[in-house]
């Protein structure tokens, strides 16, 4: 169960989207997105693969450009900041990859060290590993430190890629599909890890998933996306008691198969 | 041309030849961020210092042996022709001419080209598929300075040192070779060998070299940054790299060759 000890703070939307649209060529994948995630709180984005879920949150860290419609991020317009300016904005936001993206020709505490060496460059390196522990001590593998990304498992390797997002200390974490791929019980230990991100980092999250159980476990308020559009938000009990259409396709396959 | 949907599309051409300027285009802007990013701090001293034993120190085995056995093989094939004119004493100059003018330049660039070029494109372009340089980009880091800049400049840095080096064998190789059939010493050789060499023909080289050097890198790592299709992609990228810079390289020898010749 949700263990949210965090208030969501209504009056303090950390990220802002208005009539956002985004194509590739013919296919439209993101057709007029309205989007509020207020501070401590976790939104879940469901829908079905191809439905444009990983390209909205690409294009809130700035990955992607949008096509028209508005992106604030804890106060700045993604799409006018400089390269500079949005590299100072980018600390202040995590991205966990579907894929984790771990450096695979560096070890996990040379992968989390990476953005810290980086990005300040001040830290000695006593700091760095103290940092790298702590890190490694609140997702869970504190013993895999020497090890390369190809000795992980695909749930190590997820929980890698988040606390390489956590060394910066983000205020707003985004998830791509941070269950996909693994089995119920590594996914209920992610789960858990996204709960604790938020309580123990006081972080905001966007959750891009089609993990029913990811949503109903993580989610303060879950926002059905098909065909570019929302087409239901609301908690999850909300959502899911009138089951129609595709949010009864998704609970279907979900909970009853 | 009309397509299945109704909607007018371009002839085949017409695309190929956007397509052919759209490269043209994208390279330019490459390039252009390329010396934008170069000149601005910080520096990546240590991806830089790591990039040049990865493209200097770890090619310094096979620019050895080709150098080597360069050397020989000229004087080997020289020593015919030569003999028949009774003038084998040319053979110190004519080896050293034809290593630093062309023979050094174009064999160290072409092993950098196979050997680093294509580790550079498959290494860039597995990072891309991936979503490694898209993981830098989301931590506030600047992949482009990381990877490409460092990648580069070391290239651009470390072939004109192996191509003196290279150029340095392949006279070795050779002064064996004359030792064991006309008894030359050492400094005999090398005071005949060096006596031909002019300082522009130092300069050619150093400016082939130089040329060559960041053709590779920037060839390489436009091809691995550009990567896309999964691993299909990574052994395209690597493939292309090799084949552009080789091909970018004997253009420029021409090139180089005319314009240094007009000054001579």
């Amino acid at each position: 169960m949700k263990e949210n000890n965090h208030q969501v703070d209504r009056n303090n939307a950390v990220i802002k989207i208005r009539d956002l649209y985004k194509s590739f060529g013919d296919k439209h994948v993101l057709q007029g997105i309205d989007l509020d995630l207020y501070k401590g709180e976790n939104v879940v984005v469901l829908g079905r693969s191809g439905t444009g879920k990983s390209v909205l949150i690409k294009i809130i860290i700035g990955l992607l450009k949008q096509d028209a419609g508005t992106v604030n991020v804890l106060g700045e317009d993604v799409d006018q900041l400089k390269d500079a300016d949005l590299r100072e904005l980018r600390l202040k936001v995590g991205f966990s990859f579907q894929s984790s993206a771990l450096y695979d020709s560096m070890t996990v505490g040379e992968n989390l060290a990476f953005p810290l060496q980086r990005n300040n460059r001040s830290f000695t390196k006593d700091q760095i590993r103290k940092t790298v522990d702590i890190v490694l001590e609140a997702i869970g593998l504190p013993d895999t430190i020497n090890q390369l990304p190809s000795e992980l498992s695909g749930g190590q390797k997820k929980r890698i890629g988040i606390g390489r997002t956590l060394i910066l200390r983000p205020e707003i974490m985004l998830y791509d599909e941070p269950t996909a791929g693994l089995d119920p019980i590594t996914s209920m230990e992610l789960n858990k890890l996204i709960i604790a991100v938020k309580e123990r980092f006081n972080t905001s999250s966007i959750i891009i998933t089609h993990d029913l159980t990811c949503a109903k476990e993580v989610g303060d308020r879950v926002a059905v996306m098909d065909e570019g559009k929302f087409i239901q938000t609301g908690t999850f009990d909300e959502v899911f008691n009138e089951k129609t259409g595709l949010i009864k396709s998704f609970y279907d396959y979900n909970f009853i198969q | 041309m009309n397509s299945t949907n109704g909607k007018q599309d371009k002839p085949v051409i017409t695309a190929k030849i956007d397509g052919f300027f759209l490269v043209f285009y994208n390279i330019a802007v490459f390039l252009g961020r390329f010396f934008r990013e170069a000149f601005r701090p910080p520096v990546e001293w240590g991806e830089f210092v790591r990039q040049c034993y990865q493209v200097g120190y770890k090619s310094l085995a096979l620019v050895t042996v080709t150098g080597f056995i360069t050397g020989v093989v000229f004087t080997e094939q020289s020593r015919p022709t030569l003999s028949e004119f009774g003038v084998t004493a040319w053979l110190p100059s004519l080896v050293a001419i034809a290593v630093v003018r062309a023979l050094a330049p174009l064999i160290a660039a072409l092993i950098c080209a196979g050997k680093v070029g294509s580790s550079i494109g498959a290494e860039l372009g597995s990072m891309k598929v991936t979503e490694q340089i898209d993981a830098m980009e989301v931590s506030a880091i600047n992949p482009f300075r990381y990877l490409v800049v460092t990648r580069v400049t070391a290239m651009t840095i470390c072939l004109p040192l192996l191509m003196f080096y290279n150029a340095l064998i392949g006279c070795l190789g050779s002064y064996i070779d004359v030792h064991a059939h006309e008894q030359t010493s050492l400094i005999s050789f090398f005071d005949n060998a060096f006596a031909q060499i002019t300082f522009l023909d130092y300069t050619t080289a150093l400016t082939k070299a130089i040329l060559y050097g960041f053709t590779i890198g920037i060839v390489s790592c436009y091809q691995g940054w550009n990567a896309s299709q999964g691993t299909m992609g990574v052994g395209k990228a690597a493939n292309v790299s090799v084949i552009v810079s080789m091909f970018l390289i004997f253009i420029e020898e021409v090139i180089i060759v005319h314009v240094f010749n007009s000054i001579r």
